[in-house]
């Protein structure tokens, strides 16, 4: 299954990386069309080896699943949450369900570690059946990524089943893919944190693990996201965990 | 290499029978758990601390003091024991205790525990869990250390000229580890004071394994212990066994898939996929623990979980023959080939108390000819 952003957007090595989330469950699925024109739409803006990273949700239904009862994420959902929060920028497209995000959708970015987007260009993005559910773009995934300390471009896109054969949807996405390639070129890398951290390792195992010295936050409060690219754990010194402590 | 168990505690229905045991009878089948560890030839016992149902050992110097009382080999240990929401100065006294009624035969193993509500139960905010893992240690080791202790801290009143007693048996504090399964922070700890690291690898995918012991291992040598590998490293495993291993599946299944911790999520075979879980024959855990150490290095002490999700105790006891006839003696003899001299042993009491002396000796030495 071939989608219309990868074709877009050219075979050679990413220049930028561009992820894009969809919940959408049909297929073929209108959350999953607007997905690939809102990456087609910020592709075009963005180096010419761009490549955007598609993850469906629908694939990792199950493994998400298991992370809530196991803990951890199994080995498809490691790799999906490794490209999203490694992500320069990301695309967000979740249909409307019951009033809001679909539960999928959410359970996803509950699995993820709360500071790995913190500082990330996103783009929000939502389907429904009646334009009657658009402002759930503004009061419900708006102030989930507003939580994540993401930063979330002004431009959100709701497209309903008639939009589809109507003006307007395309100036939409043309606007907000804008406005997301104009943010990963400002913004483009995770904010460092603030607490000073030692890189972990002898310098040749961090060569080994291809580890550039990028600060990272401190890995994951509940399960190990994000950590299975090979990198090495890094943590504050003792002494200065120590002197935090300290009275007076 | 030390080999031994570890208890969550839990009371659990026996879903195949739908039967829960008392209390009373999980508690007991916890000391005869351990006296069956002993009989079969296995080195440590250790307990869990809990603070709410459906968990028996909130009072685990009791219970070890006890088991201590009827054995004559056992380490005697914990899994892990709460340093967040213990008052310090109470753990190094009821320890400090153990260790003399036990003549030195205990450790025990430093934790935070993940259950929210025993915090504010403790009077402690369990967002303060780092700092107060690293706060009451960091007590608790001079209190072991040092005969009068003068302290201000930010979570305890402080001690103004304070000891604690008994003091530790033979002038040595009991050994201790420290166990985490997600936090680097614990593992710097650990390496700061030379202490044992703990991974209770049984949930978690083997790379992640991998990365905190690696951690530890380097951080333990940066703070001059030692070489990444003489650093003190303990396992967990998981096992169930039978003769042949499809029936032990067929047997496990039930407990598996009803299990509180993992139940109700992926199959039995994609969990022992992605974890150390085994369930199969004898030689089927031989092979699955030895290779831990292609990923962990030289060890010190592996625990296996057993005795949890509602299995009956004779089913345990059976798993416990098991084990100390068929699995540890073969896993001692292929742990110690190619392990290198200079990895150090488990740690025991008899041992810290003779490298103690060895080193006041030398201490004396300098004194003299200086």
């Amino acid at each position: 299954m071939k989608d219309a952003g990868m074709k877009l957007a050219g075979m050679k090595d990413a220049g930028m990386k561009l992820v894009v989330v969809s919940a959408g469950l049909s297929v073929p699925s209108s959350t999953r069309l607007l997905a690939d024109r809102l990456a087609a739409a910020t592709v075009e803006r963005l180096p010419a080896d761009t490549e955007p990273q598609v993850v469906e949700l629908r694939d990792l239904a199950v493994e998400i699943a298991n992370n809530f009862v196991t803990g951890f994420p199994g080995p498809a959902l490691s790799r999906a949450i490794d490209a999203v929060t490694g992500a320069d920028g990301l695309i967000v497209v979740t249909p409307v369900f019951t009033a809001s995000y679909s539960g999928l959708f959410k359970s996803f970015f509950d699995v993820i570690d709360k500071d790995a987007l913190a500082g990330k260009p996103v783009l929000i993005a939502a389907t429904g059946g009646t334009a009657r559910h658009s402002l759930v773009l503004e009061h419900a995934l708006r102030p989930l990524f507003a939580y994540l300390r993401a930063v979330v471009v002004p431009t959100a896109v709701y497209a309903a089943s008639e939009d589809w054969g109507a003006d307007g949807l395309a100036a939409r996405i043309e606007r907000a893919g804008g406005e997301l390639a104009a943010l990963m070129g400002a913004v483009g890398r995770p904010v460092e944190p603030l607490a000073q951290v030692a890189q972990v390792g002898s310098a040749e195992s961090l060569a080994q693990m291809g580890s550039a010295g990028s600060a990272e936050s401190v890995p994951a409060a509940r399960r190990p996201a994000g950590e299975t690219d090979g990198k090495p754990l890094e943590v504050i010194p003792f002494e200065q965990q120590l002197a935090a402590l300290r009275v007076g | 290499m030390q080999f031994g168990i570890f208890s969550v505690g839990d009371v659990t229905p026996d879903p195949t029978t739908g039967r829960t045991p008392t209390e009373h009878e999980r508690i007991k089948a916890m000391v005869a758990i351990a006296l069956k560890a002993e009989e079969v030839g296995l080195d440590v016992f250790a307990t869990g601390e809990h603070h709410n149902p459906p968990f028996v050992p909130s009072s685990p110097t009791t219970m070890l003091g006890y088991i201590a009382a009827r054995t004559e080999r056992l380490i005697l240990s914990t899994s892990t024991t709460l340093i967040t929401t213990n008052d310090p100065v109470k753990i190094a006294e009821d320890f400090a205790m153990l260790q003399h009624l036990a003549e030195g035969r205990m450790d025990l193993m430093m934790g935070r525990g993940n259950t929210g509500p025993v915090y504010p139960w403790f009077g402690q905010d369990i967002r303060q869990g780092i700092p107060l893992a690293i706060e009451n240690y960091a007590l608790l080791h001079r209190l072991w250390r040092e005969d009068v202790v003068t302290w201000e801290g930010r979570f305890r009143t402080p001690l103004q000229s304070f000891t604690s007693t008994p003091r530790p048996l033979d002038g040595v504090p009991p050994f201790v580890w420290h166990g985490s399964i997600r936090s680097p922070e614990i593992a710097e700890q650990a390496a700061y004071y030379g202490d044992g690291f703990f991974h209770n690898n049984i949930f978690w995918p083997k790379e992640h394994t991998q990365k905190m012991v690696e951690l530890y291992r380097t951080r333990y040598a940066h703070y001059g212990h030692g070489t990444p590998e003489q650093a003190i490293v303990g396992l967990g495993g998981q096992v169930f066994m039978r003769k042949n291993s499809q029936d032990a599946v067929r047997e496990f299944r039930p407990y598996f898939d009803n299990a509180p911790v993992y139940g109700h999520g992926p199959s039995l075979e994609d969990f022992s996929e992605q974890t150390p879980l085994t369930v199969g024959s004898p030689q089927q855990v031989i092979e699955r623990t030895l290779s831990f150490r292609d990923y962990v290095g030289d060890y010190q002490r592996q625990l296996f979980l057993m005795d949890h999700a509602g299995l009956p105790l004779k089913t345990v006891l059976e798993q416990l023959d098991m084990l100390g006839e068929e699995v540890v003696p073969v896993l001692r003899e292929e742990f110690a080939k190619g392990r290198p001299a200079d990895v150090p042993d488990a740690p025991t009491h008899a041992a810290r108390v003779a490298a103690a002396q060895a080193q006041a000796a030398e201490e004396n030495q300098e004194v003299t000819q200086a």
